[in-house]
């Protein structure tokens, strides 16, 4: 086979990363990510590219947005403690629309939790874990090979759309090894952000205002141009207009829904003709795809659908399926923050089960088989 | 003159900042340094954190980037990692550079990474109206120490000496021909620099502590800087309630983007052409 190599989520997760054009990286140690921060730190230098291990993780994501800013394409990766400090900046990337990519590999908490244990706890945090309303998107791979092609949507989404982008990964998948057929570098497809052509009349902020993506100057350019996480016009200076700063946020968050229908992703099994529907995400789907099979064969009509865009979420899909279920399930490794997402969705048409689960272990498949099982008694 | 009114973002005065504030002055004096070195504006960032001094960026005509409080050397770190051929220049609070960018402060010194730092030193946060910083002094009040701060203030040079800055000078508005001095000099320094500039908030600072308006404060300035040079020949207790300005620190050694750069070449020998993409990895294994 091509290319076949038996490697790690987080391994997967930095090659995709470099498939995509990364070009600099700063981090900060922190369970279970660092493996990415050391590959990062080795391979780097060999293309060119610039490592630094910052002072924390709010000095990461900073350098991170510094160096986007002169065109270079840049992550960084943490685990709860270091995501919880980085929210400030997450929403200074948003405003300012400087692409940045964060890999952030799932671990239990709150505060310093359990390091090295699985939890999915992280998913409301990632979308509103940073004041004020903001575009963000967010996509969780649910197996090896998905780090690496995620990572690669996760760079062409923030280069296409400005906004930043969230690998929402776990301690399961990051540390798990699957044997991975890499596609050709020739095949994969990388997105740049679009850039102006000349410095005369540039206005860094002038935008189609239903939800279009301004051009982007990197710094060193001769464009001379101002960034600031105050509300600005099109100029890019503050304004204290209050309609102003309102279309600003507006069209921010108009970016991300326009563009839900083109990023959306997720897959499906058995969702054709289901009546019990199982929704989940990175590890919890991998037990929940092995529970519907086994409803199957004892004659349940079960199927998953699984969102590897989570926010947005891919609305649509999701409710043209749930539509035709009797009931939804939701597990996941938390006390229910996905399920409100889908709880909204289904809009009462079916009932939404809860199954929460926060031991720190991978769901067993019988327990989503019990509760598959269990309503249709 | 002419020259450094070229590095104004003229459409942008007049500024935000209250008569009689310093930091006009020591932004003016930063401009008249780039424009005697003749630095191109286009191969120029300038980075701040918050406050009142850090909306000084948004009336020069380079590249600028108004950041979040306290983290303008982080920013400005990747920056000049990613550019090391652009001159970066940091605009900072005392408050902003040594409280709650502390950290970054002390750890861009100690790699010695070459930004340009310039901390306007009010001895107050000014934006917020007046609240004691890590550098009011001891018995002086702010709003949040209406009984007098029993806080001990930073010196910021020593500070900057010990963690690894590699020149480092401090001046006042009132001394301002000294100032441009000072960074000129921290501008042509290959590693990082800290100017620290000593101005006046009348609004808050000299207002709450009965200090006086603008004149008294340019005043009190005078009467208690020494010159660094002076000073090391005065009696100690003739420099009790004084502070030192003039090059408090001026020693080469190896600087960060350069060190890296030298790095990258080593392991390019080694890796001869590899264009980057899917390849190898060194650390797989099973
Ligand atoms: C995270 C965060 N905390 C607090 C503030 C509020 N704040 C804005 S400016 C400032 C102090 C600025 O003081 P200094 O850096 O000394 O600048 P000055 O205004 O005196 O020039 C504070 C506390 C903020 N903007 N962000
Ligand atoms: S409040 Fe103080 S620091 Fe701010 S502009 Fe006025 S005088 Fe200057």
């Amino acid at each position: 086979m091509p290319n076949a190599k038996l490697m790690q989520g987080n391994e997967a997760c930095t090659l995709g990363a470099l498939a995509a054009g990364l070009k600099f990286y700063a981090g900060y140690p922190i369970t279970p990510s660092t493996e990415i921060a050391e590959m990062c730190a080795e391979e780097l230098p060999k293309i060119g590219g610039k490592f630094i291990q910052m002072e924390d993780e709010i000095g990461s994501i900073a350098a991170i947005i510094g160096a986007s800013l002169t065109g270079r394409k840049s992550m960084t990766a943490t685990s709860g403690p270091g995501f919880s400090l980085m929210q400030e900046l997450v929403g200074y990337s948003s405003i300012t629309e400087v692409p940045i990519v964060i890999i952030n590999v799932q671990r239990v908490g709150p505060s310093t939790g359990m390091p090295t244990s699985l939890a999915q706890g992280d998913v409301m945090q990632a979308r509103w874990g940073t004041h004020g309303d903001h575009p963000v998107v967010v996509l969780a791979p649910g197996n090896v090979k998905e780090c690496f092609e995620l990572t690669v949507k996760a760079f062409n989404i923030a280069e296409e759309y400005r906004v930043p982008v969230i690998v929402l990964t776990d301690e399961v998948i990051g540390h798990m090894r699957e044997k991975v057929v890499l596609p050709d570098q020739r095949q994969i497809v990388v997105s740049n952000r679009a850039a102006p052509s000349t410095p005369a009349g540039y206005l860094p902020y002038k935008a189609d205002q239903d939800g279009g993506v301004p051009l982007m100057a990197p710094f060193g350019a001769g464009y001379r141009w101002h960034v600031t996480g105050l509300s600005h016009d099109e100029t890019g200076f503050p304004t204290n207009k209050g309609e102003v700063a309102g279309n600003l946020i507006t069209r921010l968050m108009r970016k991300v829904e326009k563009a839900e229908p083109i990023i959306r992703d997720y897959a499906t099994e058995a969702t054709d003709d289901c009546d019990v529907l199982v929704v989940a995400f990175g590890s919890s789907a991998m037990s929940a795809t092995s529970a519907v099979r086994q409803a199957r064969a004892k004659g349940v009509k079960a199927g998953l659908f699984r969102p590897k865009t989570i926010w947005p979420f891919p609305e649509e899909p999701l409710k043209e399926i749930a539509s035709r279920a009797k009931r939804v399930i939701v597990p996941e490794m938390n006390l229910g923050q996905l399920v409100l997402e889908i709880e909204r969705l289904v809009a009462g048409k079916a009932p939404v089960e809860r199954l929460g689960k926060v031991n720190c272990e991978l769901f067993r498949p019988e327990e989503i088989l019990a509760a598959i099982m269990g309503g249709s008694k | 003159m002419s020259d450094s009114l070229n590095y104004f973002r003229q459409n942008r005065l007049p500024h935000i900042w209250c008569p009689g504030c310093g930091h006009g002055t020591v932004t003016g004096a930063l401009t008249r340094a780039l424009a005697k070195l003749g630095i191109d504006k286009n191969n120029v960032a300038v980075v701040s954190g918050i406050g009142c001094s850090s909306r000084a960026p948004g009336y020069l005509d380079f590249d600028t980037l108004h950041t979040a409080h306290g983290r303008a050397l982080a920013f400005a770190t990747g920056i000049k990692l990613s550019r090391p051929d652009l001159k970066v220049i940091v605009m900072t609070g005392d408050g902003d550079c040594t409280a709650i960018g502390g950290n970054h402060f002390i750890h861009a010194a100690r790699r010695n990474i070459d930004i340009t730092t310039i901390v306007m030193n009010n001895s107050i946060y000014g934006m917020t109206s007046g609240q004691y910083s890590p550098m009011t002094p001891t018995g002086l009040l702010g709003t949040t120490a209406p009984y007098g701060n029993i806080e001990r203030p930073f010196d910021l040079t020593k500070l900057a000496i010990a963690s690894g800055a590699t020149y480092v000078g401090r001046s006042t508005s009132y001394h301002v021909q000294l100032l441009g001095e000072l960074i000129e000099k921290a501008l042509l320094n290959k590693g990082f620099s800290v100017v620290e500039a000593v101005v006046g908030c009348p609004t808050y600072f000299g207002r709450k502590n009965k200090l006086g308006g603008a004149v008294e404060m340019f005043e009190w300035q005078k009467d208690h800087a020494v010159n660094a040079k002076a000073a090391a020949v005065m009696a100690p207790e003739k420099l009790e309630g004084k502070f030192l300005i003039g090059e408090l620190y001026n020693q080469a050694a190896p600087e960060f983007t350069a060190e890296y750069a030298a790095l990258v070449d080593g392991v390019r020998r080694k890796y001869d052409n590899f264009q980057g993409g899917v390849r190898e990895c060194a650390q797989n294994s099973d």
